[in-house]
């Protein structure tokens, strides 16, 4: 009796705790916005913040989406951007075609965002499906893989529309057999021109608590025990009756959709969306990965405040000049080293400021 | 006749793939890291040999010379900085990040230095192309020493692992580093040693890459590290002789694939063919299946 | 690690916050020079052509200044790196805005400059772009180009190639991952039908794979194409070049503008090249005033100007001449600098180093003729 009850007491603070840890989160983020809202209504915003918001909130969301899969699923994959790829050209493509017939931005974006997490969370469950049985290094390996593959496809497909209809091609313009009067929508390496400039910081943050609330109610949910048992050891989690290609499955699909919802958000942001390998290639994948770890694996708050951080910092070195990316580097390499290696962790405890505040408080009540 | 062209370009192509993946998977299988950064590494090597060699006019020798050594030097030095202080850090994750960082520190360094113009990398190998079947055929020179010193590199990396003492204190140190220490090998100078042989050969694989495809920018490295860590799983994490055929491979089937599919695609063959090789064989073509126990 | 939190959670508002006070303070208070900003990769893989850019226009600027500025007013050169990125080249410019930009010189690069071109022509600023070659890249009435369009270049080559016989049986090497390749690719595979031009071999590379073209170059051989024609950068065609001498491929080579610099690559054995046809609006000795900027590039950066560099020095003189056209002053606001200098663009006829004449239309694209270039005993001959 008395175990079950502190049993129960300890399920309720733990509960409690997560809430709380929760809210501070969603707490982050709504005050940034209302800050930020704030200050640009009274015009103490620079141009260049407020051109970066709709890609702070784009980046935030493809690192928790990359958290879920890195840090719950303990899995690691360095095809990400080709989801948020997918995610880019399916909500640009539904949205150039749907441009005349909704002409309405309220009821069109958020159609196209569907469209492209739907799309990207399709792909993320196709490839699940062979992939997930590999491990480590050769599963990080074939995410690259896709990620690549999805690119240069991309690169290569033509679609253009008609009266008739649809036509597709992967060769070039003419080949489309285009009649008078149609429209070319994707162009190959030219991609698509003229997607609608619907993405604005609102919506952006609307899609960052939207990105936490799920990913973090999952993380709690009984689904997201069974992930990070399966994380922590598979075999274990297999005895006692998990199954672990639905749950690898889940997070992975859950992963890639938000993943395309962050491409439909930067699609719409730019007039131009191409498939370069500076915006949706492996240095892409890579950098995603880079948010998540130095804002810890797993840690979901953490991978906001690092995917920002990491997003302002090369525009903010933009005084330096051509030193500007030499210091980014630089400041990438301390950055990771004071927050992971165990040296500076160990520093870090005994300078801290709990800990000062502790000794002075112990210091006092010596004297 | 031209089916045996396009298999000796592959070989060609390949061979290059092969000679970074080789030195790609010492790093990978001894200090199980990715070293991102290998790529830049082979950079800075090319870069040391073209300016010795084509600027101050140096014969090739003394230039690559330089370059191993630096290169070494830069390992080892790397090594110490960026990645040795992670060594224990709770997840193998970090120092991969750091590795990143240090490749876009060099090439931001580099492409300070010596701007970001195309640089014509001359060619250290002086042996004419052969022709073979009324020159219908031809085999480049650098294709002949690629592959040669491929060989070379391979079977004295294998004998020097197998049979030398630091390389079985480098495979004691890869299966298990407490265990090694405890067995008294410097687990500390090992890893050192193994990125500095790394890196020696990154300058030797840079010099013989830009010999081949005789242009150099401070982002030459990128693409050919990709494809190395690409090789290196393709062959199976950590096997000499893996890194040796997954580069060949690879390089025949990128030729293949333009040759006979479609030179537009050619990236989706090459990624695509990996992708089903993986999932046939899960850990690479002579990678070991390594049982999970509880 | 929960103090760590702390300590980054305050390092960020403190920087977000320094961030937005730099913008405040943004300078635009003196109103004795005319601010350019320029846009361009000056990092990343495309970073050749950005800093080519980059320095031509300063050259242009430092002269101008030096010789009395513009309506008697200095100009203020400020370029900002974008990496060949879209989002990138989009923060460049709103760094350029918070830095008080009156016009804006770029972006370098297609994609990027159309992203940049929805902003300009949304803030009504003028937009004048050295090398965006993309249709797109000058859709609104605000913006202009000096070079010319994929399109025109891939037709009139089409054009070239089939009037003076240079070939019956084409083969076309292109990159497959890059906007401007594939736009010229495009309008000349479409001339080629219509002219009844014979494409033998289509064959593309990526920004991933291009390093070795033995195969692309190994199929057009065995389809016996006697011209090949290279809608790519200099860079890569300096590979194919070597790589098509070793296996003893001779065939003519066509070329466009980015085949412009291939002589000025370090280090690079020049009769490789020999005897390779381009279509370009200029070389170092394409006019006299080429030759002076010419000299006078490679005087204060150690190299030959290729035509990036001379679209940017030409851009520079356009801004002034424009702006001396409308008698403009530095106070005026971006808006209206803007409005006068569109009104302006179509009446000046503009002489520089990419040709003679130039005049723009309202569609912002130029007339100007490209001249054919043959490489003759390692110097760029004009045919």
């Amino acid at each position: 009796m008395q175990k079950e009850k502190i049993n129960l007491i300890s399920k309720f603070k733990n509960a409690n705790k997560n809430f709380k840890s929760n809210c501070i989160t969603y707490g982050i983020i709504l005050a940034a916005f209302l800050l930020i809202q704030i200050l640009v209504s009274a015009g103490a915003v620079s141009n260049l913040i407020k051109g970066l918001l709709v890609p702070l909130c784009t980046y935030a969301i493809l690192a928790v989406s990359l958290n879920l899969t890195v840090g719950i699923l303990g899995e690691l994959s360095l095809g990400h951007a080709g989801f948020m790829c997918v995610g880019a050209f399916a909500g640009a493509f539904f949205s150039k075609c749907m441009v005349g017939a909704i002409p309405s931005a309220i009821i069109r974006f958020p159609l196209a965002i569907l469209i492209g997490a739907v799309c990207a969370g399709f792909f993320g469950f196709l490839i699940g499906i062979p992939v997930l049985r590999l491990k480590g290094d050769y599963l990080a390996i074939v995410t690259l893989a896709f990620g690549e593959i999805v690119k240069n496809i991309i690169n290569c497909l033509y679609v253009g529309r008609d009266s008739k209809g649809f036509h597709f091609s992967m060769e070039d313009t003419a080949s489309l057999g285009l009649e008078e009067g149609g429209e070319v929508i994707i162009k190959g390496a030219q991609g698509i021109t003229g997607t609608p400039n619907d993405s604005t910081f609102t919506i952006g943050i609307v899609l960052l608590l939207i990105t936490l609330f799920i990913v973090l109610n999952l993380i709690h949910s009984r689904d997201g025990r069974a992930i990070m048992a399966i994380r922590d050891n598979t075999i274990a989690a297999e005895s006692v009756g998990i199954h672990i290609t639905k749950y690898k499955l889940m997070a992975f699909s859950i992963s890639a959709a938000l993943a395309g919802v962050a491409g439909v958000l930067y699609a719409h942001n730019l007039s131009t969306l191409t498939a370069l390998p500076k915006n949706f290639g492996y240095n892409q994948s890579i950098m995603i990965l880079v948010f998540v770890v130095l804002g810890g694996i797993g840690n979901i708050r953490g991978s906001v405040i690092s995917a920002v951080i990491l997003t302002l910092l090369p525009e903010l070195l933009r005084g330096l000049k051509d030193y500007r990316m030499l210091i980014y580097a630089v400041i990438l390499i301390a950055m990771m080293l004071f927050n992971w290696s165990p040296k500076c962790r160990e520093l870090r405890e005994k300078y801290s400021f709990k800990q000062l505040l502790a000794k002075r408080k112990n210091k006092k009540e010596a004297a | 006749m031209s089916f045996i062209q396009y298999l000796i370009n592959g070989i060609s192509l390949g061979s290059v793939y092969a000679l970074i993946a080789l030195g790609y998977t010492m790093v990978y299988g001894i200090a199980k890291m990715l070293n991102f950064a290998h790529g830049d590494v082979i950079m800075v090597g090319a870069f040391t040999v073209y300016t010795l060699c084509s600027t101050l006019g140096l014969p090739p020798a003394v230039g690559i010379l330089v370059a191993v050594v630096l290169c070494t030097c830069l390992g080892i030095s790397i090594e110490k900085v960026a990645y040795k202080p992670l060594r224990k850090a709770a997840s193998p994750l970090a120092v991969l990040i750091t590795a990143i960082g240090v490749s876009y520190l060099l090439q931001n360094a580099v492409l300070l230095i010596f701007g970001a113009d195309t640089k014509a990398f001359t060619s250290v190998v002086p042996i004419e192309p052969i022709k073979l079947a009324d020159g219908q055929i031809s085999i480049s020179g650098e294709t002949l020493v690629t592959v040669l010193v491929c060989l070379v590199i391979m079977v004295s990396l294998i004998l020097f692992i197998n049979k030398s003492k630091v390389g079985q204190a480098m495979l004691a140190v890869s299966e298990d580093k407490g265990a090694a220490q405890l067995m008294g090998i410097n687990v500390n100078s090992t890893i050192a040693i193994t990125f500095a042989i790394g890196s020696a050969l990154a300058a030797v694989a840079g010099v013989l890459y830009c010999s081949a495809y005789p242009s150099l920018t401070p982002y030459t490295g990128s693409m050919p590290g990709i494809k190395a860590f690409v090789a290196a799983v393709f062959g199976g994490i950590g096997s000499i002789p893996g890194a040796f055929i997954g580069g060949i491979l690879l390089g025949i089937i990128e030729t293949f694939g333009k040759a006979y599919i479609s030179s537009q695609l050619s990236d989706a063959i090459v990624f695509g063919v990996l992708i089903v090789v993986l999932l046939v064989k899960p850990s690479g073509l002579l990678g070991k299946n390594i049982q999970e126990k509880v | 690690m929960k103090n760590m939190k702390k300590v980054i959670s305050l390092a960020l508002t403190a920087v977000l916050a320094a961030s937005m006070l730099t913008g405040c303070g943004g300078n635009k208070a003196d109103s004795d020079t005319f601010r350019i900003g320029g846009i361009g990769p000056t990092t990343g893989g495309a970073a050749i052509y950005g800093t080519a850019v980059m320095n031509a226009a300063q050259l242009a600027v430092d002269e101008i200044n030096a010789a009395g500025g513009v309506n008697g007013y200095q100009l203020a050169l400020n370029f900002q790196d974008d990496e060949h990125d879209a989002e990138k080249s989009v923060n460049a410019y709103n760094t350029l805005r918070d830095w008080g930009a009156q016009i804006i010189l770029g972006s370098v690069t297609s994609a990027p400059c159309i992203a940049v071109a929805e902003k300009t022509q949304a803030d009504n600023v003028f937009q004048i772009t050295p090398s965006g070659t993309a249709v797109d890249c000058v859709k609104y009435d605000n913006a202009f180009r000096v070079c010319f369009s994929d399109p025109t270049q891939g037709v009139i080559s089409a054009q070239y190639i089939k009037e003076n016989g240079l070939g019956t049986k084409v083969a076309v090497i292109y990159d497959s991952s890059d906007t401007y390749s594939t736009g010229i690719y495009e309008s000349f595979a479409a001339e080629a039908a219509t002219l009844g031009l014979e494409i033998v071999a289509t064959e593309a590379f990526t920004a991933d794979t291009n390093k070795d073209f033995s195969v692309q170059l190994q199929k057009a051989k065995d389809a016996g194409a006697d011209l090949l024609f290279l809608p790519i950068y200099y860079s890569e065609s300096a590979l194919i070049l070597s790589q098509a001498a070793q296996i003893e491929y001779a065939p003519v080579i066509f070329s466009v503008d980015g085949m412009d610099g291939i002589l000025g690559v370090e280090n690079f054995d020049a009769s490789l090249a020999e005897g390779v046809i381009f279509l370009s609006p200029f070389t170092s000795t394409v006019n006299a005033k080429a030759e002076v900027f010419s000299a006078a590039y490679e005087e204060k950066y150690g190299e030959i100007p290729n035509q990036f560099a001379a679209d940017a020095y030409d851009a520079v003189y356009i801004i002034k001449q424009a702006l001396e056209q409308g008698n403009a002053t530095p106070d005026m606001s971006e808006s209206e600098l803007c409005d006068l200098l569109k009104a302006a663009m179509v009446e000046i006829e503009f002489s520089g180093t990419t040709g003679n004449s130039i005049t723009w239309g309202a569609d912002g694209e130029p007339t100007k003729e490209p001249i054919v270039i043959k490489i003759v005993d390692g110097v760029y001959t004009i045919m």
